[in-house]
């Protein structure tokens, strides 16, 4: 059984929903995002979603785009980021990794060649934001071949007639953002988070977690009594960027802290099925 | 020629040109352009919506652009006869409002209610700007801070038309990120609102879209070299950006075996330094505004920043069906300088009395060096794309005078 697939068995067991936190690889520098890494099981990460760096992300607001452009100043290569994921698992060898961000990075790296390297680091997961359904066969064949999942998007403007197409050939987990837009700007509208989930649960087995627009602890446990998982991103990043010109002990403990209260929110939040 | 030897069939259902092409876009914007992509096609075999389109274009734009001979230049170099492709006669002094009328026509059909759009020189902007302004909708302009600084006449236009500039300040300040932002905005409202791209670029189904709307160049070109030398020009030249002015020229000559096809881009300070924007000449394959195209990028596959003094050339990417067709060997790609461009820009306006835009002098400064070594019974033909009374401050600057 993947990573992926083992820890959504085992959240079902214990009935609640995962906290999947999002940080940039190598934000603000490689070092200090392998302390992140490596300190976010511990404060309660179920999944962890890594993002790639890229000049011009079309899908993140202005937390998420400052985040990559440190990254990519301090040196952050695709090929350093499997470098991160290859030390992360020397110590955890559980916790799955989802690599997220455009496609271009993985198109320059060779995408064969990259679901093969990708998968010896240890990476259980591939979201990437611009490449739809109707694209990813590009990525899936590969990736198939080297047992990592290719992570399919819904969004609010997902009608009936799309959903089909999105989980057709959808693996891993789906990803729902609960708002049209770029990370870390609207906030969702909880009611209609809900149908659209209902929506989507009725037609697949797939767990769905939602993301885009979560920002404090309580948005993330209000999401996680009815979602798989409740991601977190710009305001997790926003903590590194506060740190900036701090001591990075100070800086990846804050991060910490404010991860380990999400996910307390998240794992003490009662679950209700959406499907009613 | 039969069907599979065509150079004009592209592209394929899902928006291929061979490898080229594609819908790379966020799941929130999927449903839009699919919708656009199905409107497109009820509209293209609308014969009221082509009745409305002609109508426009011939008493709004002005249309049919001249074929203009130009007698001096060509005295001048002293080889094959020159024409022009007038698209700087058109109301807004440019090609770009062929591509805005159809499209804001669609978005009346859709019943979007507001208008978005990138502009890098401005004259996408200026023509989205007007075209709003013509059928009173909303319209916001995304235009990156460097490219405001240096087309300051048509941001006044803009204004003027009612619409609002917003300023980019990430990245490098151009057109890459105009367009970033632009993307930003429609997937931000991807309910009401109609992106209209300016160029040949973007997801499926704009490449072939705005090539439609833009073949109305191309086509006028031929029949009129047509009329005028009875027969097809030797030689078709534009300047290539994002390449909708040179697709709209081309198109209709890609089958037509006898005339060699020669798109220009911008080669900045030099195709060997690091500030061009010679796409296709330096480029290599990637994903980038929708669609898999030649990019400027580094081996990590980060996009570059491009650099022309013109400010519509100024950008990483080119459209998709120019890629395929730089692959088919079909179209040649050249390059000019800033500098060949500059000289281009003086000496027609000097021998033509037609100031072109810097994006054009590029494609002028190319026919300044090939020209010359063709027989005199040939024939050129080259669009130039549009005016350049937008430009003449930064020409200024460039030439070392103060206005």
């Amino acid at each position: 059984m993947s990573r992926i697939a083992a820890t959504f068995a085992a959240l079902k067991k214990e009935g609640r929903a995962a906290f999947v936190p999002f940080v940039t690889g190598g934000d603000p520098d490689f070092e200090t995002s392998f302390a992140i890494l490596s300190k976010l099981p511990a404060a309660g990460a179920d999944i962890i979603e890594l993002g790639i760096p890229f000049s011009d992300p079309m899908a993140d607001g202005p937390t998420n785009q400052a985040s990559y452009l440190r990254a990519l100043a301090a040196g952050m290569t695709l090929i350093k980021l499997l470098d991160l994921v290859r030390r992360f698992r020397k110590a955890d060898t559980r916790t799955p990794v989802v690599l997220m961000g455009a496609y271009n990075p993985i198109h320059a790296y060779g995408t064969a060649r990259f679901m093969k390297d990708a998968a010896e680091a240890g990476v259980d997961g591939l979201l990437v934001v611009d490449v739809p359904a109707e694209e990813d066969e590009v990525l899936r064949l590969p990736a198939a071949a080297h047992e990592i999942d290719i992570i399919r998007f819904l969004a609010p403007t997902t009608d009936a007639e799309r959903l089909k197409v999105v989980l057709d050939g959808a693996s891993g987990y789906l990803y729902y953002a609960s708002v049209a837009g770029i990370t870390g700007v609207k906030s969702y509208d909880e009611a209609a988070v809900r149908k659209a989930l209902a929506t989507i649960k009725a037609q697949t087995r797939l767990p769905c977690v939602v993301g885009f627009g979560i920002k404090t602890p309580e948005q993330a446990g209000d999401i996680a009594r009815f979602a798989d998982g409740a991601v977190v991103g710009s305001s997790i990043v926003a903590k590194v960027e506060a740190g900036a010109g701090t001591k990075a002990a100070d800086l990846v403990g804050d991060v910490i802290e404010f991860c380990a209260a999400l996910a307390k929110s998240v794992h003490a939040a009662k679950r209700e099925s959406v499907l009613g | 020629m039969s069907l599979s030897n065509s150079f004009r069939t592209g592209p394929d259902v899902r928006g291929h040109f061979g490898a080229y092409g594609g819908r790379f876009v966020a799941e929130t914007l999927m449903p839009n352009v699919m919708a656009l992509e199905k409107a497109y096609e009820e509209a293209k075999t609308d014969p009221a919506f082509a009745a409305e389109l002609s109508g426009l274009l011939k008493n709004y734009v002005g249309r049919e652009s001249p074929l203009y001979f130009a007698e001096r230049l060509t005295e001048h170099l002293g080889g094959a006869k020159i024409y022009l492709k007038r698209e700087d006669l058109n109301h807004t002094g440019a090609h770009k409002i062929n591509n805005c009328l159809g499209q804001i026509l669609l978005a009346r059909r859709m019943g979007k209610t507001r208008i978005i759009a990138e502009t890098g020189a401005g004259q996408h902007g200026v023509a989205t700007a007007t075209v709003c302004a013509r059928f009173g909708l909303p319209c916001v302009i995304y235009m990156g801070e460097v490219d405001i600084e240096r087309q300051k006449p048509n941001v006044f236009r803009m204004r003027l038309l009612g619409a609002e500039v917003r300023a980019v300040k990430s990245g490098s300040r151009t057109l890459k990120d105009a367009m970033n932002e632009a993307l930003r905005d429609w997937v931000t409202n991807p309910y009401d609102t109609f992106y209209i791209i300016g160029s040949a670029a973007g997801p499926h189904p704009y490449p072939g879209m705005v090539r439609d709307f833009q073949t109305v160049i191309g086509a006028e070109t031929r029949l009129q070299m047509q009329e005028i030398e009875a027969r097809l020009p030797d030689l078709v030249v534009a300047c290539v950006g994002g390449g909708s002015n040179a697709i709209g020229m081309f198109h209709p000559f890609l089958d037509d075996p006898s005339v060699e096809i020669h798109g220009v881009e911008a080669s900045g300070e030099g195709i060997d330094t690091e500030r061009h924007a010679a796409t296709l000449t330096k480029g290599s394959p990637g994903v980038l505004h929708g669609a898999r195209s030649y990019l400027l990028q580094d081996r990590d596959g980060q996009i570059l920043e491009a650099h022309s003094i013109s400010a519509g050339l100024d950008y990483p990417g080119v459209g998709p069906e120019h890629s395929w067709l730089k692959d088919q060997g079909r179209v040649r790609y050249f390059s000019a300088t800033d500098k060949e461009a500059l000289e281009a820009f003086v000496q027609l306006s000097k021998l033509e009395g037609i100031i072109p835009a810097l994006e054009s002098a590029h494609a002028i400064a190319h026919v300044m060096r090939v020209v010359p070594q063709m027989a005199k019974d040939k024939l050129v033909a080259v669009c130039l794309s549009g005016r350049g009374d937008k430009d003449v401050f930064s020409a200024a600057a460039a030439l070392g005078e103060t206005i």
